[in-house]
């Protein structure tokens, strides 16, 4: 990449369409994709001279608008993608932030490792990861990917280059890790890696008929490595709440009698087609008519009949990768959701109030005719980041699509269900959200967080230069 | 260059969305009453013209009805060409994208039927046409790479024919016309709508300087309505009022042995 001179308005091709996973905001940016580190330097002395601001993307995974900053300046960092180290008998690896959760796993799982905290999708970068400080279906047990970060260098707006870790710049480390890219670029990332003595997981399903039963499936499985449930929001005939939890065991040495075979690449490949049949490529598609409430009313009661009934308490083994993502099971899902897209409400309640406030949420939703078309029900546990998603209790992802039709009836739906979230003591996650606005997220986060948060943008970002528009969104308006 | 008031426009949210629109000349006569009515709409705005006094009354106007910052006011003289790149890069940030292009800056003389006053005659080009194409050219390049966006060019019924009363204004709009027919022509495959708007006689500062008889004089309200109408409507081409392209009609049919002779 080279920058353009800072004299000149900004090169029109430059210019391009970006959008949020969801595919349900359209922006425009000038984009540039910056090779190595020595250019971010460049591109904050050329924002400030076109007295613009600059949103940080990757892979642009977020539901949101966390790597979108429209009419501004994006800089795309998939091309720094180097593994700049890699100690296979301490499992500590060093890398730039392009690098994504795919290359991660390929590069340590022959020699016995896979990363500590994966999302439900391996094309993130460990930038954005880190950004959001993600967690999986292992946050109870295991926390959230920052928790396994040894140090990281960055670069911030005010040119200086940090390192941190939990020792060294303590309170930046914390800060830095969940704050959306808003206070500095990661340069480099060292995680720590986790042993494993085989490429499968000890996998074992159970449908339940009702949420109580869900909430205590999984409340139940703090001790799996990976638990995580599935809820069926419209419940044909009155059964909204009821659903399929999964709990995932790692194997202890021994168990598998072959690792070297199931620890290669090959044997965690996702199939390419459908029951064997149909091309991947073509699901969303195929979907699109049925995506809808009647469509996924009966979709969803057949998969709980079906969890109900041939897989019941069944236990097998199943790959890492086949297990943990599962979003990339069918390729472009999200295209389903087309033309208006989707948007996905994830909230974070205690778990005291997360029984009845997502069973309020649930019936809300059905009430007001826009049933969530996805559930996903996980429990999780408190971390010492500033901008932490995370509470002693549950997590309750929904999604929605999106469409002219229904947009402004979801808005005043969205609205009522972050009142009965707030009011519980919920918190969001801003990998997730789009909708939020400044005095709800400081409702959630509270006036201390929000403070020191600005206290860190003053100090790492005097002129404003790193911006999104989940940062003028959240925090500016 | 940076606005006048550096006000926050409302963000845009997937449930909420606030189309963005740009107005070259937006300070009096149809500029003014289409940025109101797109501010009725919830659109934000980028409001472009030279008078700054006016430009500001009109968004205090705005952002006072709408009870929070719907528009912006950006000075701007259209003939200073070397600046619409770097204000067309600063709108696309203030507003964080573009959903709307108006141009519909103007400027009219009336030449004495023997005059040809060549500073006037550049004048008319520059503001009716050139500044159109170097705005246009800019605007063109986003939406095709957006797959996304309106265009509105303002022309005129004088665009349709060269008549006696005005050739720079009528080379001007026929120019224009063109132009805009081109962009339609390249932009439609990429999904971007272009709208020409044939204004009849509309009661602004322009009619008081043309010399030619009018009737059915409409108001810059009805004309902004129009415009709305055949924006929603998609539509490529629109007279103000309708009933302008039968008379166009006949007048485009006219032989010129008979054009020729006739004086307006």
């Amino acid at each position: 990449m080279t920058l353009p001179e800072s004299a000149e308005a900004l090169p029109i091709k430059n210019l391009a369409r970006l959008e949020n996973f969801g595919h349900s905001l359209r922006s425009s940016a000038y984009l540039f994709a910056p090779q190595d580190a020595s250019e971010l330097a460049r591109a904050f002395e050329l924002a400030d001279a076109r007295n613009l601001s600059i949103g940080l993307r990757g892979a642009g995974r977020s539901y949101g608008d966390a790597a979108l900053n429209s009419g501004q300046l994006v800089l795309d960092l998939q091309a720094m993608n180097r593994i700049q180290a890699w100690d296979p008998k301490s499992g500590v690896i060093s890398v730039e932030p392009g690098v994504t959760i795919a290359q991660l796993w390929k590069h340590v799982l022959g020699d016995g490792w896979w990363p500590p905290v994966v999302p439900g999708t391996m094309f993130p970068t460990l930038g954005g990861c880190l950004a959001a400080n993600i967690h999986g279906k292992n946050n109870w047990l295991a926390g959230t990917l920052g928790e396994h970060v040894k140090s990281f260098e960055a670069l911030l707006p005010n040119g200086e280059l940090v390192v941190c870790s939990p020792e060294k710049n303590k309170e930046l480390f914390y800060a830095m890790i969940g704050s959306m890219g808003l206070l500095g670029i990661f340069t480099s990332i060292t995680l720590q890696m986790k042993q494993i003595h085989s490429g499968d997981l000890s996998v074992s399903a159970w449908a339940s008929g009702s949420f109580e039963g869900m909430l205590d499936g999984i409340d139940g499985s703090k001790t799996a490595d990976y638990v995580v449930g599935w809820i069926d929001c419209i419940g044909l005939l009155g059964h909204a709440g009821r659903g399929q939890i999964h709990r995932a065991d790692y194997l202890k040495m021994g168990e598998d009698p072959d690792p070297s075979q199931s620890l290669r690449i090959d044997h965690q490949e996702l199939p390419d087609r459908f029951l064997k049949l149909l091309p991947k490529a073509w699901l969303p598609l195929l979907f699109r008519p049925a995506t809808n409430n009647l469509g996924t009313a009966l979709t969803n009661t057949a998969k709980y009949w079906h969890n109900r009934t041939l897989v019941h308490n069944k236990t097998h083994l199943q790959s890492l990768v086949a297990f943990n993502f599962l979003l990339d099971y069918v390729p472009n899902w999200e295209q389903a959701y087309l033309p208006g897209g989707l948007i996905q409400y994830q909230s974070f309640l205690p778990k005291a109030t997360a029984g009845d406030g997502f069973r309020e949420l649930i019936a809300l939703c059905k009430r007001r005719g826009l049933p969530s078309y996805l559930g996903v029900l996980k429990r999780h546990r408190p971390d010492p980041f500033l901008l932490s998603h995370a509470v002693d209790g549950f997590s309750l992802a929904l999604d929605f699509q999106v469409n002219d039709r229904r947009r402004g009836d979801l808005e005043r739906l969205i609205n009522e269900l972050d009142e009965i979230v707030l009011q519980a003591g919920g918190r969001y996650y801003f990998a997730k959200d789009s909708t939020l606005n400044a005095a709800k997220v400081q409702r959630f986060l509270g006036d201390e967080t929000v403070q020191k948060l600005r206290k860190f943008k003053a100090q790492t970002d005097p002129e404003q230069l790193l911006q999104t528009d989940l940062y003028r969104r959240c925090f500016v308006n | 260059m940076a606005p006048v008031e550096n006000m926050q426009l409302p963000p845009e949210t997937p449930l909420n969305r606030r189309p963005r629109a740009v107005i070259v000349g937006a300070s009096s006569g149809i500029g003014a009453a289409l940025a109101r009515r797109l501010a009725q709409e919830g659109m934000s705005l980028a409001l472009l013209a030279r008078r700054e006094a006016a430009l500001e009354d009109l968004c205090a106007e705005i952002n006072q009805q709408a009870g929070e910052t719907r528009a912006l006011a950006y000075p701007h003289d259209v003939t200073q060409s070397e600046s619409i790149p770097p204000l067309f890069e600063r709108l696309l940030a203030d507003l964080g994208g573009i959903d709307l292009f108006v141009y519909c800056a103007g400027f009219q003389y009336s030449p004495a039927i023997d005059e040809y006053d060549f500073a006037q005659d550049r004048q008319t080009l520059e503001v009716n046409l050139l500044a159109a194409v170097a705005w246009l050219g800019l605007v063109a390049n986003l939406f095709q790479r957006m797959r996304h966006g309106s265009i509105v060019g303002i022309t005129s019924l004088a665009g349709d024919r060269g008549r006696v009363a005005n050739p720079p204004y009528s080379s001007s709009k026929a120019g224009l016309d063109a132009y805009l027919e081109s962009l339609r022509n390249r932009l439609t495959r990429h999904g971007v709508h272009v709208l020409t708007v044939k204004p009849g006689f509309v009661d602004t500062e322009i009619l008081k300087n043309a010399a030619s008889k009018t009737f059915g004089v409409i108001s810059p309200t009805r004309a902004a309505d129009g415009i709305w109408m055949a924006l929603r409507k998609k539509h490529q081409l629109v007279y103000l009022p309708w009933w302008w392209r039968l008379i166009m009609l006949a007048i485009r049919f006219t032989p010129s042995f008979i054009f020729r002779r006739l004086s307006f």
